[in-house]
Formats: structure tokens, sequence, C-alpha cells
């Protein structure tokens, strides 16, 4: 059925682009405009024991993301950004320093922020009048463990009703061995408990939050579970001598 | 297991030494995590925890502190605290001077166990979160893997419509499950018992569309599990009447009523500039008289091609809540008369036509329950080797997602809930997360209760409508 899955790589369905904006810091190797490789997968299916008796052990795949998208960005893309350079351009910074990237992908602006800047950018983003994304809905985390360098990533959706219900993505990373972001709680005091969660399942410490506990799991618990090198349990049930693993170490497509 | 296991079990989980063993402690303020803030107390100022025990003993030792300050643990198995929600109260006599809230006891790893499911089977876990809302899951989460697969624009107009039809009803379901269970908070059982009454006509029609009354997993990634079966409409238009007459008695009992305006009116106040600062979205947004509905801002499944009007008060507090939420209904039951005539008069395919992603089968109701249509498994079993190949890749291995990701608000009864999708092109999602409005939502409680009585804490908490499986996940 799937020949062609098979034998090509996974392909992006983001619209190839063009320019090459400009990325200080950079720590994946990519060139301009191409997709953004984040990881790698082998074989076609089996466990990642190395048992995978499906023929196709030594496929090997790239994880290819939407890379770096150049202007004209699209729809109210472009205000977004001119209304953020212009006011970063009137607190002494600029957009190359507080935008390591801009991805336009499936309809959504996503930027990429470095961790530092984003208190910044966060401010602008609400009180800037061209801007004024009133509410942050949501902070969600994302793993990402081949990602060397910058393993944890927290993912923040604006919103802004004022301008017609626009919405900006903006994400912001941080290395596994030091997962400090700062918190934008003294901004969008809505986000407290998202990141208090991200906190909890995947152990991002968001500096300067006022009491960043933990949320779901109990206070004393180990670990974070929503990070992938957090092992499933799973009750190993025994049948006739042999036992079922949990399913993160069960045979799966991959 | 042995009882070799229980005890390895219990040893790798540390920091649960002494836990169950002490009653009564006395500890320092500043290591409590649920303590209150310190701006009143110093670290070395004693904080006794009643958890049990008798209570002269209790009240002679809080005597003997001289403390005035009383910390009370409302739940989580409090039945007034709208599910498993504990809230920790202080108290000044009959006042609150600090609330907070503590979740997580319902916290079951949905967004994790997704990870290890193909990206269809996510949606068997997601309608579990807000269980009162389940269609709103499974929409909020198809719309984004719709979005991340591209074929948005794909969806046959006939899913799209039958998914309105099934939110809007869901809507309604929801507002009356809130209605009653704030009511029989506040003593007013026979709310309870007519909201409750209403719903169930809605659960029936749920339960002839998709064959369960809750947890449908009936809207799938592009499209929906089954068609209308014959009857389902006639039914549904049946019983929008007799829906209308029960708000119509809900509201005849209780928008003028004096106790119970007594017990809302200017309770759990919460203006336009709180709502915007701690991100609420929904009716207790709309209660402040601003307009936003995702519906009408960013329409999604063809809601533009609807007639209806955006509900507003202008009170902030939790009786203007109340009547956006029985307003909201009739608005509901509108689109749903609009969308049975569409549906009456266009039949048509319900999922998308590109095989690698639709899920071959429909369902259909046989002589030994539902199952899949007797058509398919002909075709399967009897006619085409290819076919059951298909099948078989398609529903073991699933469908695989263009690396990415996406996320989709949709306006669900208690307000925004944005699924937030990533793919890293494998058959199951990298990550799925889920903007739940009433674990935002429940963020207000401090805001709205402090400052008021003990008693305005159940309305203010009611008024948000938080739903416990879906704050925790």
């Amino acid at each position: 059925m799937s020949d062609e899955k098979k034998n090509a790589p996974d392909q992006p369905s983001a619209e190839p682009t063009t320019t090459d904006a400009v990325t200080p810091s950079e720590l994946v190797e990519r060139t301009a405009g191409d997709p953004i490789k984040i990881g790698e997968r082998r074989g076609m299916f089996g466990s990642s024991l190395g048992n995978d008796t499906s023929g196709y052990g030594g496929l090997e795949r790239p994880v290819l993301f939407p890379g770096a998208s150049g202007r004209p960005y699209g729809g109210y893309f472009d205000a977004v950004a001119d209304a953020l350079e212009a006011a970063l351009a009137q607190r002494g910074s600029s957009f190359e320093v507080a935008v390591e990237r801009v991805v336009v992908d499936r309809g959504e602006l996503t930027l990429y922020v470095p961790r530092e800047q984003l208190p910044q950018v966060a401010e602008l983003l609400r009180d800037e009048p061209a801007l004024r994304f009133e509410q942050c809905l949501s902070v969600s985390g994302v793993h990402y463990p081949q990602e060397t360098g910058r393993e944890l990533h927290a993912v923040y959706h604006f919103f802004s009703i004022t301008n017609g219900s626009r919405r900006v993505r903006v994400e912001v990373t941080a290395p596994d061995a030091d997962p400090h972001i700062p918190s934008i709680v003294p901004t969008y005091p809505g986000v407290d408990w998202h990141e208090r969660e991200t906190w909890d399942m995947f152990g991002i410490i968001f500096d300067g939050h006022p009491a960043l506990t933990r949320i779901l799991m109990p206070d004393d618990w180990p670990g974070h579970p929503q990070r992938k090198d957090y092992p499933l349990g799973g009750i190993p049930v025994e049948y006739k001598g042999a036992t079922v693993p949990p399913p993160s170490v069960r045979r799966s497509y991959k | 297991m042995s009882a070799d296991r229980v005890e390895e079990t219990n040893a790798v989980r540390p920091g649960d030494e002494g836990r169950g063993t002490t009653d009564k402690v006395t500890t320092s303020a500043s290591t409590d995590a649920y303590g209150a803030t310190t701006h009143d107390v110093d670290d070395d100022t004693p904080v006794l925890n009643a958890v049990g025990g008798d209570w002269d003993d209790l009240v002679d030792e809080a005597a003997a502190l001289g403390e005035e300050r009383i910390v009370v643990n409302m739940g989580p198995q409090h039945p007034s605290t709208h599910g498993v929600l504990r809230l920790i109260l202080e108290l000044d006599g009959e006042t609150v001077t600090e609330a907070r809230a503590g979740i997580g006891y319902l916290h079951t790893g949905i967004e994790k166990n997704m990870e290890f499911r193909t990206w269809t089977q996510g949606v068997t876990f997601c309608t579990r979160m807000d269980y009162v809302m389940p269609l709103f899951n499974e929409a909020a989460y198809c719309l984004s893997v719709e979005r991340l697969l591209g074929i948005t624009d794909q969806v046959p107009a006939r899913a799209q419509a039958i998914r309105v039809l099934m939110m809007e009803l869901n809507r309604v379901a929801s507002h009356l499950v809130c209605i009653a269970t704030g009511g029989m908070e506040m003593g007013a059982t026979t709310v309870m018992t007519i909201g409750f009454r209403e719903r169930e006509r809605i659960l029936r029609i749920f339960e002839a569309i998709s064959g369960l009354r809750m947890n449908h997993a009936y809207i799938r990634p592009g499209g929906v599990a089954a068609d209308l079966p014959a009857g389902t409409i006639d039914q549904v238009r049946e019983n929008v009447p007799l829906i209308r007459d029960g708000i119509g008695e809900l509201e005849a009992l209780l928008n003028e009523n004096p106790v119970l305006k007594g017990r809302m009116c200017d309770v759990g106040y919460l203006d336009l500039t709180g709502c915007m600062a701690l991100g609420i979205t929904g009716p207790v947004l709309r209660a402040t008289g601003l307009p936003h509905d995702l519906r009408k801002a960013e329409p999604y499944c063809g809601y533009e091609k609807y007639d209806f009007d955006v509900v507003t008060w202008d009170s902030c507090d939790a009786y203007g809540r109340y009547r956006v939420r029985i307003n909201e209904m009739y608005q509901s039951l509108r689109i749903v008369e609009q969308v049975i005539q569409e549906l009456d008069e266009n039949p048509g395919p319900v999922m998308v036509a590109d095989k690698k992603i639709a899920w071959p089968a429909q369902l259909a109701v046989g002589s030994d329950g539902q199952g899949n249509s007797l058509d398919h498994i002909r075709e399967i079993m009897g006619e085409s080797m290819e076919s059951l190949i298909h099948h078989f890749k398609l529903v073991t291995e699933g469908f695989r997602v263009p690396p990415g990701q996406a996320y989709v608000g949709i306006e669900s009864p208690k307000g925004e809930l944005g699924c937030h999708a990533v793919s890293d092109g494998s058959t199951r999602p990298y990550r799925a997360h889920f903007r739940d409005p009433s674990f935002n939502n429940l963020q207000a409680v401090a805001a709205m209760a402090e400052g008021g009585s003990v008693a305005d804490v159940i309305v203010a908490v009611a008024s948000i409508d938080p739903v416990m499986g879906g704050v925790d996940r």
C-alpha cells in the first residue's frame, strides 16, 4: 500500500522558503530556507531495542520541521512583524536580536525567541497598540531529546481580540542541562498555572514565577512525566512465561 | 502479586516516609506548598494543620496558639466543589481573606497516553477529558490534526454540519449541567432535576447518533465516525421544542427568583480587566459585556453559515453568567434547527475522500449491536483482498502526519478550548496539549472569592463551571 511512504522521507507541507532569517546562536545545522532537521527516525517497525524484524531496520529518515520563512509572510503576519520590529527598535533592541527565526506554516505564525528576550517580547506583544495581544492563552511544553542544546521548548499562544482575533505563537527553547526560561507571569498573570503545569510535566524552570510548584502531579513526585525520556509504567502481566511490556518499549510503527 | 512486590513498589516512592502517620503536625509556614502567602506571618509562626482527630482537641490547641487565622481545606471530596477540586480558604470569621485552588486529583495522563496511540485513537482519549463536553474535545483535536494534514478544506460539508449539530447540542447539555449542579450546590434541587431531565433528552439523541451517551469518539480526523442513522433528524426536530420549554421552565423558576438573585447578584465579581489579565474566555468573559465568541471571530466547521447572536450581559457577576448561559442555549437551539434543515436537504459523504486518511469503515447497527457496516465486512472479507490490506494498514498503522505544529481554538461552553498538536511525521502524535478553559478559568477563584463569605465561594466556583476531568486531564 505505501511503497512511496517507505522510500520517501517525510516531506513537510510547508511552502519552500527563500531568504535566510537571521539566526544567532543557531545550534541546528541547516541552510537558508531549508526545513530544519530536528531528529532522525530509524527503522520502519519495531521497538527501540533493536529487535526490528520487519526488514526495514536499516532505514534512516530525517525528521524535517518547517524552516524559516522570508518576507512577505502573508496575511496579518507582516503587520505583526512590522509592529514588533518598530517597538523593539524604540526600546533600543532589534528584531534580529529578539527573534531568531520566523516560521509561517499552515497559516500560523511562529516566532522563535531566545529565552533572555522573552520577557521584553511578551511585554511588547501586550502593550503595543498595534500588537495588543491581550491574552496569553496557553503555555505548552514540547521535549525534543534529539535537538542537542535546545531540547526543551516552551510554546506560548497569544491572542488579540482588539485587533480582530489575531494569533501568534512564540516558541522558546532551553537546553536540558540548564532548563531555565524567564517567567512571563508579571506580564500575563493568566499563565501562572500554565507555567506550573509545564514545570510539572517537563521540568522547565520559569525564573521569576511567584510559586513554581507542581500542579497536577503529587508534590513528592520524582521526574517530569511528559518528557520523552520518562518511561511509561505498565504492570508486567505474565502469561505463560511472557510479559506484556509497557507501551513505550513495545513494538510500534515508526 | 506477592506482598514483596507491593513493598517494592512502595519503596520506590521517595518522600512518602511518614505519610499517613501524623494527624496533627506543626510545621513552619514556609515549608507548606499549599500554605497561605506569608505577608502577615513570619517563618516562625506555628501552623496548626487539622487533619482529622478529635475536634475538641484541635479547638483547644488552636485557642492555646492564640491565632485568629483559620485555614479551611474544602475538598477534594466536598459535594459543593464541583468535583474533586480542593479549595484552601483562609478565613477571618465568615469572610474569605485568601482563596486558592488545589487541583490534580483527577490527573490521568491523557496527553501522555495519546503519544502512544495512533492519531485516530487519540480521539478516544481526549473525549474523556472534559466529560461534560466530550464532542468539543474531539472537535478541537480533530481540527488541529486536520490542519496538520492540510485537509481542513477537504472535510465534507455534511461532516462539518454534523459536527456543528453535535457541538451545539452538547453546548446545551453542558450549560444545563452547569446550571443544574450550580443550583444543587446552592440547595435548589428542583433546578437540578429540571436541568438533568432536559439534558437526558440530548444524551438520548447522542446515543442514537454515536451509540454512546458520553465519551463518543464520534468526531474523527477527516470527518465523523458514521452518518446520522435514519430517524435521528426527526428525533432532534421533536426534542428541540421540548428542550426549549425546559429551559423556559428554568427561566421562570430562576430569572427573577429573589433567593437566587440574593445568592448570585454581585457575587463572584470579575470585570473585563480581570478577565483579560487572567486569560478568561467563555460565559465569564461575555458576562462582562464583551461579545467575544470564536464561532464569530474565526469561524470553523462552517459556523459562518448559521444565523445566531453572541449573548452578553453586563453585570460581571455569577447572575450575569447564569443569564448568558440560559440565552446561549436558545441560540444553540437556533443553530441546531438551521443545521437539521441543512442536513435534511444535503446528503453526502461524512469522511474525506482521501483513502490514505479516511477511516475505511463506517459504523452501523447490526443485530448484534454496533460495529462495522455489513457492506464493509462483505467487501473486505469476501470481495477484495486489497481492501482488507488497506483496512488493516490504516487501522493498525494509521496515517502519517507531516512534521510541524498546529494550534486550533474553538468556542467550547466554558471558553476557548485549544489543541496544540505537534507531529514528527510518524503515525502518532509527538505531543498533544490541550488548553482547557476550565483549567485556565479556575485561576480566577481567588479574584472572585476573596472578600466574600464562604457561601459565596461555592457560587463563584459554580459560575466558572469547571469540570475537573478537563482541568486535570
